[in-house]
C-alpha cells in the first residue's frame, strides 16, 4: 500500500463533508454525475428547475488536473480511441447514475453518512464491474489513442475557465435553481478551491472508483481500493464528528430513493460502462484535464446523458424511478453489452488485435 | 501465444497490465512493455513488481520501455 492514495482518499472524503457543511446538498459534497447534470441544466440543456447550477467543482477538477499535469510534464494531448463509442458509454453511465441518484463517488459519500440505499448501489456497481471484467478477460479493447495536436488538449481546460467565468458572472441566459438541490451550494471560491485541490491530487494518484474495484477483482491489486476505503472512512469520521446529519437508515435519506432494485441496476449500468471506458466519471474528468480528448468526449456523453435524463423524464427523484428511467437502464445495458461484445469479436477476428502487437499471433 | 514485446501504447486501463500479465503467464520473462502514459507505466511497474519481477525503465522520448525480468 502506498500512503499517497490513502491521503488522497482521506482528503476527498473530508472536503466532501466540508463542502456540504458550507452549503452543498446533503451527501453531495462532491458528485460528478450530479454536478455535470447541474451544469447541463444551468446551460439550459435541460429545464429541470431544481437541478441547475454552474458547479465550480467540475471545472476545478479539470483545471487542477491540467495544472499539475502540465507541471509534471504529464499533460499530453491525445485521443482517437473510439471517441463515438466512448460518448455513448458516457451517455449511459450518466443514465445509470441518475437512476441511482449519484456517481460512484457519491455512492461512497452517501454510505459514509449512513444512507444504506447506497450499499445496494455499490453492490450493483461492483456487479457491473464484474460484468465488464468478463469482456476485458476476453480481449475487449476500444483501440489505441494517439498523440493529437495541442488544441485537442486545451479545449477542456479552456471550457472549464469559461464555466467558472459564467459561474462568477451569472449572466441572464444561464439558469440557477431557486429551490431544490441546485439552489444549495457552497461559496463559489470554496467550491473552486476544493475542486482544484481534488483535481490536482487525483491526477497525481490516479484515484478511480471503478479502477479500485476492478483492479482488486481482476489483478488482486488493492492499491486504488485503499483510496476508496479512505474516502469512506474519512467521510464517515467527518460526518460523525462535525457533519451533524449522520443517520443509518434506508428511509428518509437526502436526495435518494429507496427502490433497491433500481439503485442496484442503475449503478450496475454505471459500473459496467465505467469499466469499458477504463475509468469512472471522476477519473474521466481528471483525464480530460491532462489532455485526453477521448475522456473529454466521454464527459460530453455524460452531459448528453444528463440532458436526456431530465428532458425525457428518465432521472429518478426522491419519489422513485419513473418507468421511462427503468426502460432506459435496460436499453443502456443492451447497448453496453453490444459495444462490449462487438469489441471482443473484432479483436478475436483479427490477427493483429487492437490490444497490442503480438498477442494472438 | 503472447509476444515478448508488448506495445501497449495508447491503450486504456487496464489493458497494458492485462497484456503484461498474459505475456508473463506464458514466458517467465524477459518481456518488454511499451507504454506512453505515466499511469500505464506505474500500473505495469506495480503489477510486475508485485509478482516478483524486476523492472527496468527506459525513457525513449514519449515512449517508456519497461524491461520486465526475473
Amino acid at each position: 500500500m502506498q500512503w499517497s492514495i490513502v491521503v488522497a482518499g482521506t482528503l476527498v472524503g473530508l472536503l466532501a463533508v466540508v463542502l456540504v457543511k458550507f452549503g452543498n446538498p446533503a451527501n453531495m459534497g462532491v458528485c460528478v454525475a450530479c454536478f455535470v447534470r447541474d451544469i447541463t441544466g444551468a446551460l439550459g440543456l435541460h429545464r429541470a428547475e431544481t437541478v441547475q447550477y454552474l458547479r465550480p467543482e467540475i471545472p476545478g477538477f479539470i483545471l487542477g488536473s491540467f495544472a499539475i499535469a502540465a507541471m509534471g510534464k504529464e499533460f499530453r494531448p491525445r485521443g482517437g480511441s473510439s471517441p463515438l463509442v466512448r460518448f455513448v458509454l458516457g451517455f449511459f453511465v450518466m443514465i445509470g447514475a441518475l437512476v441511482f441518484l449519484g456517481c460512484p463517488l457519491r455512492a461512497i459519500l452517501r454510505l459514509a453518512n449512513g444512507d444504506l440505499n447506497a450499499l445496494l448501489g455499490l453492490v450493483g456497481f461492483t456487479t457491473g464491474i464484474v460484468t465488464g471484467i468478463q469482456f476485458i478477460r476476453n480481449g475487449y479493447s476500444l483501440g489505441r489513442s494517439y498523440r493529437l495536436p495541442m488544441a485537442n488538449g486545451l479545449v477542456m481546460p479552456l471550457l472549464a475557465v469559461g464555466l467558472i467565468a459564467l459561474a462568477a458572472a451569472k449572466p441572464a441566459f444561464a439558469f440557477f435553481s431557486q429551490k431544490g438541490p441546485g439552489s444549495l451550494h457552497a461559496p463559489l471560491l470554496l467550491s473552486l478551491a476544493a475542486g482544484l485541490v481534488i483535481g490536482a491530487v487525483l491526477q497525481r494518484t490516479r484515484l478511480c472508483t471503478a479502477g479500485g474495484i476492478r483492479d482488486a477483482l481482476l489483478l488482486k491489486d488493492f492499491h486504488l481500493l485503499w483510496g476508496l476505503a479512505a474516502i469512506f472512512m474519512a467521510g464517515t469520521a467527518a460526518n460523525l464528528i462535525f457533519g451533524g446529519t449522520y443517520k443509518l437508515a434506508f428511509a428518509g435519506q437526502p436526495v435518494a430513493h429507496t427502490d433497491g432494485l433500481w439503485n442496484f441496476l442503475g449503478m450496475m449500468l454505471a459500473g459496467w460502462g465505467s469499466v469499458l471506458l477504463g475509468g469512472c466519471p471522476l477519473r474521466q474528468t481528471i483525464l480530460a484535464g491532462e489532455g485526453d480528448a477521448d475522456a473529454a468526449v466521454t464527459l460530453l456523453g455524460l452531459v448528453a446523458g444528463a440532458a436526456f435524463a431530465h428532458n425525457f423524464g428518465l432521472a429518478a427523484s426522491p419519489a422513485g424511478v419513473p418507468l421511462a428511467g427503468k426502460v432506459a437502464v435496460i436499453a443502456g445495458m443492451a447497448v453496453v453489452a453490444a459495444i462490449g461484445g462487438l469489441a471482443v469479436l473484432s479483436v478475436k477476428n483479427t490477427l493483429l488485435p487492437a490490444g497490442g502487437i503480438g498477442v494472438g499471433q | 501465444m503472447a509476444s515478448k514485446i508488448i506495445d501497449a501504447r495508447g491503450l486504456s486501463c487496464p489493458e497494458p497490465v492485462i497484456l503484461t500479465k498474459q505475456a508473463l503467464d506464458v514466458y517467465s520473462g524477459p518481456v518488454e512493455v511499451l507504454v506512453d502514459s505515466c499511469t500505464a507505466r506505474e500500473n505495469v511497474h506495480r503489477f510486475a513488481s508485485s509478482r516478483g519481477f524486476k523492472v527496468e525503465i527506459i525513457e525513449e522520448g514519449e515512449t517508456t520501455r519497461l524491461a520486465v525480468s526475473k
